[in-house]
């Protein structure tokens, strides 16, 4: 029977499947970080419990890390969960890239980067962008705690099987419209919980032509849909960018790996539960104007009327006036970072815009990159250059003002035009008020002091 | 866990759909290494801001919340049901939840009832006209009922059955350990090496 391609990998991963019950699926790779973790280990301890699997096990520090001035820089509390996690990978025989190594960074960001992340993988790991993984045509979703400690304990997790849905994007992208702006788009088209229950994946000739970058940025933003996985099929692009990774299959071993990889794609006649289509032509720059990734407009538009006690909400907390013109609202801070949008490719498109500008003297703009390794990159490339003499904070690698846990974060009524994933009230500071935007969109904010159309800019 | 079988408590009301789980549990409290000790940080910053509904006298000390759809989207912190438990809930109702919030919920001992929105609705009235009314929500039985108010919900078997008995479920999957041990023997060695 022709199945999808969720379906293989989930069918492969069936470790007992009683009747009535949840399956129980085997975790090919779980990823750990600082702030999800300490009360799974503590619970482990508790039961006189171990890590099964810690050669399937890899932890970095992301959540809390300090950006600038290095780890004396944390607070208290914060050093206290690094100490933390650094105790209990040693206990574990855990591998750690923890503050200042060389392959440190957003745990969404080096799982593909080192080569971990694979297709028909089932990974896990507790945070909920774990979706991002799913790029390359694994399995790959957030958990929590209790679910983190079952599968150190177990390296298995307990799941009712999800039902599919087909979100096709067809079509050329419009100049200036990125991965960033097919995600919103999305979203805005299914609902933020429009995919709840499901695993989504993306197909299509849109899809198809993104880079493995954008194609991770797609899958990132899938929980903002309320979808707990995201995936696309692997192909030569995913191939290529795996090719000679730390952890890719070897040479001996790669031609095996990649007609593995090939059969995974859903077979043609496989039925999805639902089925979803975007025009790609009538993608725009997108910039959300309330509180839920899903209340977004084109740069083009206005702040539109509220239609619910929701939408009022939103306005008030954004402050926002129906009617205003997207483009005449001014912000105060520009964050370039986050496991959505801060890889190498991010960057490079931010500069490209930045070039030969300044930021707006009322502006405070800091690019913060994905990974240590993305950091070395653009450096090698002078980016960093460009960037600090246009007159942005060049910072040290970690999810940052993304959920502002470190001390990046918005003072009460600043707004922001943010890569992040999530404009939630306070997820960027107390008060604080955020645009989701893609990389040159935030970046020609930063230098035009509001919000701006990229494709009308310089 | 601790066994769930039936409660009776005093209703919440927080008429408000898509609550997320920063507003649930801001991030600044995320960086405890413990279980507990979350509850005083429970919708933190809408408390701050003054007179929000669950500080109202009435509803003090209230086990069941009552809320709007897609309530616990967001992010994967299980410090969100924990951060209710320890505020003393033991049941949210909604139509609907976040996917991650809801497994979390389920295994923390804290009970995700889903009813659908007329019925929602309607509780969401009646402990706004009647702050402090009591509710039952029997697990057992599949049942939530109050002074003019009866329905009938349902969850998960497996669930239930682990809420009902205090089951761990590590201890019950470490009952397959001859089903992981064949697996991992077919499975190539470790990809991590």
């Amino acid at each position: 029977m022709a199945r999808t391609m969720a379906a293989k990998i989930w069918d492969d991963h069936v470790v007992a499947a009683g009747e009535g019950e949840p399956d129980l699926l085997y975790v090919d790779l779980h990823l750990v970080h600082e702030v999800t973790s300490p009360q799974a280990f503590e619970g482990l301890r508790l039961s006189k419990r171990r890590v099964r699997r810690p050669d399937l096990t890899l932890a970095t520090m992301d959540h809390d890390v300090p950006t600038i001035g290095g780890r004396a820089a944390a607070d208290e509390v914060a050093e206290r969960q690094m100490s933390a996690l650094e105790e209990n990978c040693r206990r574990e025989g855990i591998r750690l890239y923890g503050m200042g190594n060389a392959r440190q960074g957003i745990v969404h960001v080096i799982g593909p980067e080192l080569g971990l992340t694979q297709p028909g993988m089932l990974i896990v790991c507790g945070d909920s962008h774990t979706s991002t993984n799913g790029a390359f045509g694994a399995l790959a979703f957030g958990v929590g705690t209790s679910e983190l400690e079952h599968v150190l304990a177990t390296q298995c997790l307990r799941q009712r099987r999800p039902k599919s849905m087909a979100v096709t994007v067809e079509g050329a992208l419009p100049l200036g419209v990125t991965a960033k702006d097919v995600a919103l788009g999305i979203i805005a088209s299914i609902g933020v919980e429009g995919g709840r229950g499901h695993v989504l994946e993306y197909r299509g000739a849109t899809i198809r032509g993104l880079s493995m970058e954008g194609r991770l940025t797609v899958c990132n933003m899938t929980i903002e849909g309320g979808g707990r996985a995201g995936m696309i099929a692997p192909d030569d692009a995913t191939f290529a960018y795996l090719k000679g990774r730390e952890y890719a299959p070897a040479d001996d071993h790669w031609d095996a790996a990649v007609e593995r990889w090939r059969a995974l794609a859903t077979d043609p006649g496989a039925i999805f539960d639902r089925e979803v289509s975007i025009d790609a032509a009538r993608l725009e720059p997108y910039v959300t104007w309330g509180t839920n990734p899903g209340q977004s407009v084109p740069v083009t538009g206005s702040v539109p009327a509220p239609s619910t006690e929701t939408d009022e909400r939103a306005l008030r907390y954004m402050a926002l006036e129906p009617g205003t013109a997207i483009e005449a609202i001014t912000i105060d801070r520009v964050f370039i970072g986050s496991c959505t949008n801060a890889r190498l490719e991010d960057l490079r498109v931010a500069a490209s815009v930045v070039r030969g500008h300044r930021v707006h003297p009322k502006v405070r703009a800091m690019v913060v990159p994905g990974s240590a390794s993305v950091k070395r990159q653009a450096e090698a490339e002078g980016l960093d250059a460009l960037f600090r003499e246009a007159g942005f904070e060049w910072r040290d690698a970690g999810c940052s003002m993304c959920l502002g846990m470190n001390p990046d974060i918005l003072g009460p009524g600043e707004r922001c035009a943010s890569t992040s994933n999530r404009n939630f009230e306070g997820r960027q500071g107390r008060g604080g008020r955020t645009h989701l935007v893609s990389p040159p969109m935030a970046a020609a904010a930063a230098i035009a002091g509001h919000l701006v159309d990229v494709r009308e800019f310089n | 866990m601790e066994p769930f079988t039936r409660i009776t408590g005093i209703l919440a009301p927080l008429d408000r759909v898509n609550v997320d789980t920063d507003q649930i549990i801001p991030k600044q409290f995320l960086k405890r290494i413990e279980r507990t000790g979350f509850g005083p940080f429970l919708f933190y910053d809408w408390r701050r801001n003054g007179d929000f509904i669950l500080d109202r006298p009435a509803y003090r000390g209230a086990s069941v919340l009552v809320t709007g759809a897609n309530f616990g989207c967001g992010s994967s912190r299980e410090h969100a049901p924990w951060s209710l438990l320890d505020a003393g809930f033991r049941v949210v109702i909604a139509p609907s939840f976040g996917e991650i919030f809801k497994s979390n919920s389920f295994r923390c001992g804290l009970l995700p009832a889903e009813l659908p929105e007329p019925a929602v609705r309607e509780l969401i009235t009646l402990s706004l006209q009647e702050p402090g009314m009591e509710i039952t929500v029997d697990l057992a039985a599949e049942r939530i009922s109050a002074s003019g108010f009866e329905a009938g919900f349902a969850v998960d078997p497996f669930f239930r059955e682990c809420l009902l008995n205090g089951w761990d479920e590590i201890a019950l999957t470490l009952r397959h350990e001859a089903d992981i041990a064949r697996f991992e023997a077919k499975r190539s060695a470790s990809r991590l090496s």
